[in-house]
C-alpha cells in the first residue's frame, strides 16, 4: 500500500512542479491563438457584435492589399540585413575581444562598453538615434564637416532613405547579443585545435575558416534564427521613430498590423495579418526547434 | 625582426578596430548623457559640443517635480518587480521537474515551452485586447503583470533548467536519503546553491518586463497607469521636443537596467547563453 502510493507520488510529483508553468502558458498562448485564428474568419469582431462567419475572405483581400504587400517587402528587407550585419558586427567585435594580444583588463572594460547598446530600452535608442540623427543634429554637422555631404538630410523622414536610416538603428542595437554569444562560443572551443593545424602550417584565414567557423556553426545558426524571429517583430523602435512613415515607406508587418487593430479598429483584418506574421515565425521557428533537438 | 613589425601592426589594427568600436558603441550614450545635463537651447547650437558649455540640472528637476513623471518610474518598478517575483516562483518550480525528473510528457512539454518562445507578441496582442477588456482588466497593472509573463516565462524555465542541471544530482539525492521531501530539497538546497542562477533569471527577467512597450502601450489608457516606455513616447508627442528633459528621462529609464547588468554581468551573461542559446 505505501509503495503504491510512493510509486504514483513519484509519478505524478514532475508533473505537479509543472502546473503553474504550464497553465499559465496555455492560457496566455493556445487560448489567444485559438482566438485570433477565430477572428480572423469572422467579418470586423469587436466593433460588430454579432460577427459573421466570411471564411478566407480577410486573408484574400489582405494579400491584394498594396500597403500590406509592401510591408511585408519592408519586413523582410529589415530582417535580412539586420541579421547579416548583426552577425558581421557581432563576430568582429567578438574576435577582436577574444584576441591574445590585448590585455584581459582591456577586455572586461570594453566588453561592458560594447554590450551598452543591449541593456537599453528600444523607446530609449529611438530617441537617442532621433536626437543624433535630427536634421540640424551632430551626424549632420559631423557628415558636412568632413564634407560627406553637402546638406543637412532629414534621415527618418525622407522617403528613399528612411528604412536604411531604421535598418542601421537596429543593425547597432542588435548586435551584443551575437557578441556576447559569440564570444562564449570562442572561449569554448579547445586550444589544442588551433596549436596542431598551426604546426601543419595553417595561416589565421585558414585557422578562421576551418576551426573557428565549424567549431561555433551550432551557435550562429541559433542566433541567426531567434534573431530572424525576433526582428521581424520590432515594433517599438519602428513605432518611436518613423511610426511607418513617411507615408507608408518604413510600413512592416507590425506597425501595419497594430495601425489595422488600433487606429482603424478593423480587427478580424489585423487578426488575419497577426496570422500571417504568426506562420512567418513558426516556418523559422521550425527549423529552430529541430535545430535545437539535433544539438542535444 | 620582420616578424616582429608585423606582429606590431597586427597590435595597431586591433587597438585601432577596439576604438573604432568604442565610438560607434558608446557615442550615443556620451552624447545622451551630456545633452541631458545642457540646457535645452544648447542642445541645438552651431557647432554642436559634447560637453555642455553650463552643466545644470535643471532637466532632472524638471523630471522629479512632476508627479506624473514620478508615477511612470513608480509603474515601471512595480510592474517588472512583480512579474520577475512571480516568474521566478513558476520558473523554479518548473525548472526543478525539467532538471531532475524523467516523466512520459517531458519531451513534448520541453517542446511547447521552446515554440512559446518563439509566438509574435503582435499576434497575440489583438486576443489579449479582447480578453483583457472582456474580464474588465483594461488599464490595471494585472493586465500588464499577467500578459508579461508570456514572454518571461519560457526564457526563465529554461534558464533555470540549465542552471539547476549544472548541479549534481548526487546533492538532493543525499538529502531525500536523510528523508527530505521533494519540497524541502528544493528549497533548503539547490534554490540556496542556485543563488548566481536565479539573478541571472532575475536580471533578465526585470530587463524584459521594464523594457516592454507593445502591450503597455496597448492595454492601459489612463496616464496613471502608464510605465516609463509609454510615458517618454506620450513626451515626446507633448512636449515639442524639450530634448534635455527627454534625454534626463531616459537617462533615469535605463539607470536600473544599467546598475543590475553591471553588478550581475558574468552571472547574466552566462546564464544567458545556457538559457536562450543551448536551451
Amino acid at each position: 500500500m505505501q509503495l503504491i502510493s510512493y510509486k504514483t507520488q513519484r509519478t505524478l510529483t514532475p508533473y505537479l512542479y509543472l502546473v503553474p508553468a504550464i497553465a499559465l502558458l496555455a492560457m496566455l498562448t493556445l487560448v489567444p491563438i485559438v482566438a485570433v485564428i477565430r477572428y480572423s474568419l469572422l467579418d470586423n469582431v469587436i466593433m460588430n457584435k454579432t460577427p459573421v462567419f466570411v471564411g478566407l475572405q480577410n486573408y484574400k483581400t489582405l494579400l491584394t492589399d498594396e500597403i500590406f504587400i509592401i510591408s511585408l517587402i519592408h519586413t523582410l528587407y529589415f530582417t535580412i540585413m539586420s541579421v547579416i550585419f548583426h552577425l558581421l558586427l557581432g563576430m568582429l567585435f567578438a574576435l577582436m575581444l577574444n584576441s591574445r594580444v590585448v590585455k584581459p583588463s582591456v577586455k572586461g572594460i570594453l566588453r561592458v562598453f560594447y554590450i551598452m547598446p543591449w541593456a537599453f530600452t528600444p523607446v530609449i535608442i529611438a530617441i537617442i538615434w532621433r536626437l543624433l540623427l535630427a536634421p540640424s543634429g551632430v551626424i549632420n554637422y559631423l557628415l558636412q564637416a568632413l564634407k560627406i555631404i553637402d546638406s543637412n538630410i532629414a534621415w527618418f523622414s525622407s522617403f528613399s532613405l528612411s528604412l536604411h536610416t531604421l535598418t542601421f538603428v537596429n543593425i547597432w542595437a542588435g548586435y551584443p547579443f551575437y557578441m556576447v554569444s559569440l564570444l562564449a562560443g570562442l572561449q569554448g572551443i579547445p586550444k589544442t585545435l588551433y596549436e596542431a593545424a598551426a604546426i601543419d602550417g595553417a595561416n589565421e584565414v585558414q585557422l578562421f575558416l576551418n576551426i573557428t567557423i565549424p567549431q561555433l556553426l551550432p551557435i550562429i545558426v541559433s542566433i541567426l534564427m531567434l534573431d530572424f524571429i525576433w526582428t521581424m517583430q520590432v515594433f517599438s523602435l519602428i513605432w518611436m521613430t518613423t511610426g511607418g512613415g513617411p507615408g507608408h515607406a518604413t510600413e512592416m508587418v507590425s506597425t501595419y498590423t497594430y495601425k489595422l487593430a488600433f487606429s482603424s479598429y478593423k480587427f478580424s483584418m489585423a487578426s488575419t495579418s497577426a496570422i500571417i506574421i504568426l506562420l512567418l515565425s513558426m516556418s523559422v521557428a521550425f527549423f529552430y526547434i529541430r535545430h535545437q533537438k539535433a544539438r542535444e | 625582426m620582420k616578424s616582429k613589425s608585423i606582429k606590431h601592426k597586427r597590435i595597431i589594427i586591433i587597438y585601432a578596430g577596439l576604438l573604432i568600436g568604442l565610438v560607434y558603441a558608446g557615442f550615443p550614450f556620451l552624447w545622451m548623457f551630456f545633452s541631458s545635463l545642457k540646457t535645452n537651447t544648447e542642445i541645438f547650437l552651431l557647432p554642436p559640443k559634447l560637453l555642455p558649455e553650463i552643466f545644470t540640472l535643471k532637466a532632472y528637476q524638471a523630471v522629479f517635480s512632476s508627479p506624473m513623471k514620478v508615477r511612470f518610474f513608480l509603474n515601471s518598478y512595480l510592474v517588472a518587480t512583480v512579474v520577475t517575483l512571480l516568474t521566478l516562483l513558476v520558473a523554479i518550480l518548473a525548472g526543478y521537474s525539467f532538471s531532475r525528473y524523467s516523466f512520459k510528457f517531458k519531451k513534448p512539454l520541453t517542446l511547447f515551452i521552446i515554440s512559446t518562445q518563439t509566438v509574435p507578441l503582435i499576434t497575440l496582442l489583438i486576443p489579449y485586447f479582447g480578453l483583457v477588456v472582456a474580464f474588465k482588466m483594461y488599464d490595471t497593472y494585472f493586465a500588464l503583470i499577467f500578459t508579461y509573463m508570456v514572454f518571461t516565462l519560457p526564457y526563465a524555465i529554461l534558464m533555470m533548467t540549465g542552471y539547476f542541471n549544472t548541479l549534481p544530482k548526487e546533492l538532493d539525492e543525499a538529502v531525500m536519503v536523510d528523508g527530505g521531501s521533494t519540497f524541502y530539497t528544493l528549497w533548503r538546497v539547490l534554490v540556496p546553491l542556485s543563488v548566481p542562477g536565479i539573478i541571472a533569471t532575475g536580471v533578465y527577467t526585470f530587463l524584459l518586463a521594464w523594457n516592454e512597450f507593445l502591450f503597455a502601450l496597448t492595454l492601459t489608457k489612463s496616464t496613471e497607469m502608464r510605465t516609463v516606455p509609454i510615458g517618454i513616447h506620450l513626451l515626446m508627442g507633448q512636449h515639442a521636443y524639450k530634448w534635455n528633459e527627454m534625454m534626463a528621462m531616459s537617462l533615469l529609464g535605463s539607470l536600473p537596467i544599467l546598475i543590475m547588468f553591471l553588478i550581475a554581468q558574468r552571472y547574466f551573461l552566462a546564464g544567458m547563453t545556457a538559457g536562450s542559446v543551448k536551451t
